[in-house]
């Protein structure tokens, strides 16, 4: 669908309302009133807002510039380079969030990003046959969010397992002592974990579009693009973060799981 | 033949020493009383035989095999173990017998007959069967446990501290059922326990182990009445 009759309807005025450096500075307004309200109630956040809202500006400009250098190029390996270190980021801020924290983990939650992000972006690409198939204007904005929501998937995840077999070391202990496999004995722990992991994503798609109108699906839309079509994109993104979700968090937990025991089944 | 037989056995928990170089012999088809002070190490010995802990130095042989010798969960399925406070799983009685029976193994059919006899063995009423086993009193609850563990067909059974929350007439009981379990039934009997009246009274053997180290092991009587071990006398003196 194309949004000239709707222009043309006076539905949009125009196709994208062009935003200025001045109009950002002016925007940061709001920022200052985020700040005054945190040190009027002496919340302690006020340092952080403001820290927060220049590094967002820093690191959003440098992505701009960043994607700007990449779809020009537009090779292969350079848009394959930028979902690595999209990934690399995601692991470590996965695993900086934990109370355990090990090389051990950190391969498993990069390994299960790595699985849960490829699998999901193969058939979306499938999906929406893209071409060529590294098209970055694509490929790299649908990594991103896939990458983030498996982030906080394989976090909560592990956050989880872990408090669920401390909670319930005694329950695990005495499945061990009647000869279950460890698989056997935290199969409850394993189930909470992975609910979790996959719960945020199940109430985002609950709510989408009744209580919340999601950023992707926003910004097209402020960018003129028709808002069926944005619809249609929203549908495919959040069926592509359930999915990504579901195998993060299951990898995820299901491998975190083996190392909470001994190759002679002994709860650690 | 000796049920179990430790070799310089040590058992180290974040360089503390837990257990200190035990060396013993566990009788088989009989009860045997693992006393002493708490801090002893009788939890810690317990787990070992289980292998739900590794010692790290020394041997521990169960039928004259070395325990890692045994595929874990075998061996677990044939040493059961009955924990302090009992850990009932979700669901009814029914329930928690009938996750044991399916991690041993057992064939639907045989499932019930196994049912009925570890209820029978452990003493436990048919008729809490559906009831909700978180619900049960302290003492039901350790009962459905050693029904539960029975429901594996071991030859062993391994229990810490049994007792140690239930009120004496209840107490009493409950070691009198493991005491039948060990002369009538030929299983083996390895209960830690602190009342040295129950010990004394229900065991053919004990083990006294003090700050990780076996002070004395023997035929109960021989431990109770004629050890002039002066650390077992002490021990006796201040609980009697």
């Amino acid at each position: 669908m194309t949004i000239a009759p709707l222009i043309q309807a006076g539905v949009l005025d125009s196709p994208i309302l062009e935003l200025g450096w001045l109009d950002i500075a002016l925007a940061a307004g709001l920022i200052l009133m985020a700040a005054g309200l945190s040190r009027w109630q002496g919340v302690g956040l006020t340092k952080a807002v403001m820290i927060g809202a220049v590094r967002a500006v820093l690191q959003l400009v440098l992505v701009g510039y960043v994607l700007i250098y990449i779809f020009q190029l537009d090779k292969w390996y350079l848009v394959l380079a930028a979902l690595l270190v999209m990934l690399g980021m995601a692991t470590r801020e996965a695993v900086a969030r934990q109370v355990k924290r090990s090389a051990v983990l950190t391969g498993i939650v990069g390994g299960a990003m790595l699985v849960g992000s490829v699998l999901t972006l193969i058939y979306v690409s499938a999906v929406v046959r893209m071409e060529p198939w590294y098209n970055p204007r694509y490929l790299i904005p649908l990594f991103g969010m896939i990458a983030g929501n498996a982030m906080n998937a394989a976090a909560l995840a592990a956050e989880r397992l872990v408090s669920e077999i401390d909670a319930r070391r005694g329950e695990i202990e005495a499945y061990l002592a009647l000869g279950a496999t460890p698989a056997f004995a935290t199969r409850e722990a394993v189930r909470r974990a992975i609910r979790a992991s996959m719960i945020p994503m199940v109430n985002s798609l609950t709510v989408v579009g009744v209580v919340a109108l999601p950023g992707m699906m926003t910004g097209q839309i402020l960018a003129g693009v028709s808002p069926l079509t944005a619809v249609r994109y929203q549908i495919l993104v959040m069926f592509m973060l359930m999915a990504a979700v579901a195998v993060t968090g299951t990898l995820v937990t299901l491998q975190f799981r083996k190392t909470f025991f001994t190759p002679a089944d002994q709860l650690q | 033949m000796a049920a179990f037989t430790l070799s310089d056995v040590c058992r180290n928990f974040d360089g503390i020493e837990i257990l200190d170089h035990l060396s013993l012999e566990i009788p088989e088809r009989q009860f045997t009383a693992v006393i002493g002070p708490s801090g002893s190490g009788k939890t810690s010995l317990l787990r070992l035989l289980n292998r739900l802990d590794e010692p790290t130095g020394g041997t521990i042989h169960y039928l004259g095999q070395p325990v890692a010798g045994f595929p874990v969960r075998q061996l677990r399925a044939r040493v059961g173990f009955v924990f302090q406070t009992p850990v009932m799983f979700s669901g009814t009685v029914r329930d928690n017998l009938t996750v044991a029976s399916g991690i041993a193994g057992i064939q639907e059919g045989n499932g019930d007959q196994r049912m009925r006899e570890s209820l029978r063995l452990a003493e436990v009423s048919p008729d809490l069967l559906d009831r909700d086993a978180a619900r049960l009193s302290v003492g039901q609850k350790q009962r459905v446990c050693i029904a539960r563990t029975l429901m594996t067909g071991p030859e062993t059974l391994l229990l810490d501290e049994p007792t140690a929350s239930l009120d004496p007439e209840t107490a009493d009981k409950l070691v009198r059922t493991i005491a039948q379990l060990s002369g009538l039934n030929g299983v083996t009997i390895v209960s830690a326990t602190h009342r040295l009246a129950e010990a004394k009274r229900m065991s053919s053997y004990v083990v006294m182990l003090d700050g990780g180290s076996l002070v004395e092991a023997g035929p109960t009587a021989e431990i109770f009445e004629r050890s002039e071990h002066p650390r077992i006398r002490s021990f006796l003196e201040s609980v009697t």
